[in-house]
């Protein structure tokens, strides 16, 4: 399923690349680059400027200023066949409710100036591939949300795309349809299809990423894999501590000095250090209740709070 | 479903184009998608096709009509040309008719590919571009209006309406009323947020020019004031002319110039349609 563009050749090259609308700035001069066959993230929270990057990427909005080249191409200039070697799974669903499952494949297929059978070839492949062969001949419209985004997974690959770009694959659905999805696109990835996401979930970034980039405020605030990250950003673990309603704005004084940060958020404190049970061990010892205390290894969640003093929306 | 890795960045695709479809190509396959949803909803539109000229001819041609042509000998109105009244109403409530439709097809289902079902959104995604969007939609308006137009004349047959063969010229005039329509409609629906300006579009610009644009009775009985305004509609034109033809009385001189008034407003309302989609989808 991929194609692999000369040796050494980023797929996507961005520099300095911004997106306005008139004052606001959705993005503010960023840079990254995507090599062939790697899954890359693009992790923030809502209104991070993600959706606009993608966009931009997906050459359906002209980028403001900045230079960007995707498969070696301009977007101002090449737009419709970039288009043509792309797979867009935009955030919100574009299906047509009133055809069905397959007759959606059938004329996006066609969008590309695919012939009809090269198409039902192909459909009936990509169902078998998201495990819709069942629902081939049923109307879109009662499909639960997880079956509609994996028929949009599946029209994305119609075209035999070389680049999949998914705009917050799994927002919105329960934890059974999301981990299939993750399934499907780790299989893609495997199959050597280069991924673009955005998410705001962190254990989607852990899961997908080999590489991705943290962006808050229109910015890119850290690059690296998620390890990397974490080395970079985090201790190795994390003590999350949970008090009793109203105790915790008592407890947070005595907690000075245990380990080598302190996070206060509304509703736990989270004690950053490379010994978590000799932590959570002290937090006892000097008298503190709290109601929970749990031990984790730290995630990416960790480095975006280090990194932006915020916690990413759920 | 891996295929040989290939040295350039754009290689072709299994079963995908390489180049880019020419406007007219996109504008194809968004005809095709038009066709596609079409055939699950044609039965209900073939019916009402037949069922509103009918219920008109037969209230206003028939029924009304029986009291308009009282009085005259031959049967037939001499303020009207010396034709019955339904035979002078029938191929000016042929180019109204299409009008109404051209302007339903180009403002709900302009809205929702825009922004309730998002399907603009989802062609925009592949090498299809804005004006093939566009072009492409157009096209499923002209092939929906000539089948109207085609049933339209089918039922005016059956109730006598039609005088000469040469009806059939009035198709395709009044199809071009509808697309007169159908672009700066469509233009003026890609420019709205929601649905909500629809509604008075219907009830203070179609629905008077409906009435009042010699589709009923002929201009010359309105206020002279109101005439001017009554010839610049382009529904005036296309019925005038939809008229003449089917009465066998068109000059060619009337053909070109009411064609012509019809093309024009049809071919700006079309380029405009594409700045407001461009505009709209393109951000």
């Amino acid at each position: 399923m991929s194609v692999t563009p000369e040796p050494g050749a980023p797929l996507i090259e961005a520099t300095s690349l911004t997106k306005r609308f008139g004052t606001f700035v959705a993005v503010d001069g960023i840079d990254f680059e995507v090599q062939p066959g790697e899954a890359f993230g693009f992790l923030g929270p809502n209104g991070a400027g993600k959706t606009s990057t993608m966009r931009m990427i997906a050459a359906v909005s002209p980028v403001t200023e900045g230079r960007l080249r995707i498969l070696g191409l301009d977007p101002a200039t090449d737009g419709s066949r970039i288009r043509s070697r792309l797979g867009v799974v935009p955030q919100e669903d574009s299906l047509d409710l009133e055809l069905t499952v397959f007759e959606n494949l059938l004329i996006y297929g066609r969008y590309f100036g695919m012939s009809r059978p090269v198409i039902r070839k192909r459909a009936d492949e990509l169902l078998e591939f998201v495990h819709l062969s069942d629902r081939r001949d049923d109307q879109v419209d009662p499909l639960s949300g997880g079956l509609k985004r994996r028929l949009t997974i599946a029209r994305s690959l119609i075209n035999d795309p070389t680049l999949v770009l998914l705009d917050e694959p799994t927002t919105g659905l329960d934890p059974q349809a999301r981990h299939v999805l993750w399934d499907r696109l780790y299989r893609l990835k495997q199959q050597g299809v280069t991924l673009v996401l955005t998410t705001h979930y962190m254990d989607e970034a852990e899961q997908l990423c080999d590489r991705l980039v943290v962006m808050d405020d229109a910015r890119i605030v850290a690059e690296g894999s998620p390890r990397q990250l974490i080395e970079r950003w985090a201790s190795r673990e994390v003590v999350e501590l949970r008090f009793a309603v109203g105790q915790q704005d008592d407890a947070v004084p005595l907690l000075e000095g245990l380990g080598d940060r302190l996070e206060v958020l509304p509703d736990r404190v989270l004690v950053s250090t490379d010994e978590g049970d000799k932590v959570a061990a002290e937090a006892t010892e000097r008298g503190l209740l709290p109601e929970s205390v749990v031990v984790r290894r730290a995630s990416l969640e960790d480095v975006f709070l280090r990194l932006t003093g915020r916690t990413l929306v759920d | 479903m891996s295929s040989p890795p290939s040295p350039a960045a754009v290689a072709p695709p299994q079963g995908a184009e390489l180049d880019p479809p020419s406007t007219l190509a996109g504008a194809l396959r968004v005809f095709e998608y038009c066709l596609l949803t079409y055939r699950r909803t044609w039965r209900g539109s073939v019916v009402s096709s037949f069922l509103n000229p009918a219920l008109f001819l037969l209230a206003m041609g028939v029924g009304l009509g029986s009291l308009v042509d009282k009085g005259h000998t031959s049967g037939a109105t001499a303020s009207l040309g010396h034709v019955t009244y339904l035979q002078y109403l029938a191929p000016g409530l042929l180019a109204a008719t299409l009008m109404q439709i051209a302007a339903f097809e180009c403002t709900y289902p302009v809205m929702a590919a825009i922004k309730w079902v998002r399907t603009y959104f989802a062609m925009l995604a592949s090498p299809v571009g804005v004006t093939g969007i566009v072009l492409g939609r157009f096209l499923w308006v002209a092939a929906r209006l000539l089948m109207t137009a085609v049933i339209f004349v089918l039922v005016m047959a059956l109730f006598g309406a039609v005088e000469s063969v040469d009806v059939v010229w009035a198709i395709p005039v009044s199809v071009l009323t509808g697309l007169a329509y159908a672009g700066p409609i469509t233009a003026f629906a890609a420019t709205r947020e929601n649905d909500a300006a629809f509604a008075g579009l219907f009830r203070f610009v179609i629905m008077p020019m409906f009435l009042f644009s010699g589709t009923f009775f002929p201009i010359s009985q309105l206020p002279p004031v109101l005439r001017p305004i009554a010839y610049l509609t382009p529904l005036w034109h296309g019925v005038t002319l939809c008229r003449q033809l089917a009465f066998g009385h068109a000059t060619a001189v009337g053909v070109v110039s009411h064609c012509g008034y019809l093309l024009a407003w049809t071919l700006v309302g079309l380029a405009l349609a594409v700045v407001t989609h461009r505009r709209r989808l393109v951000v």
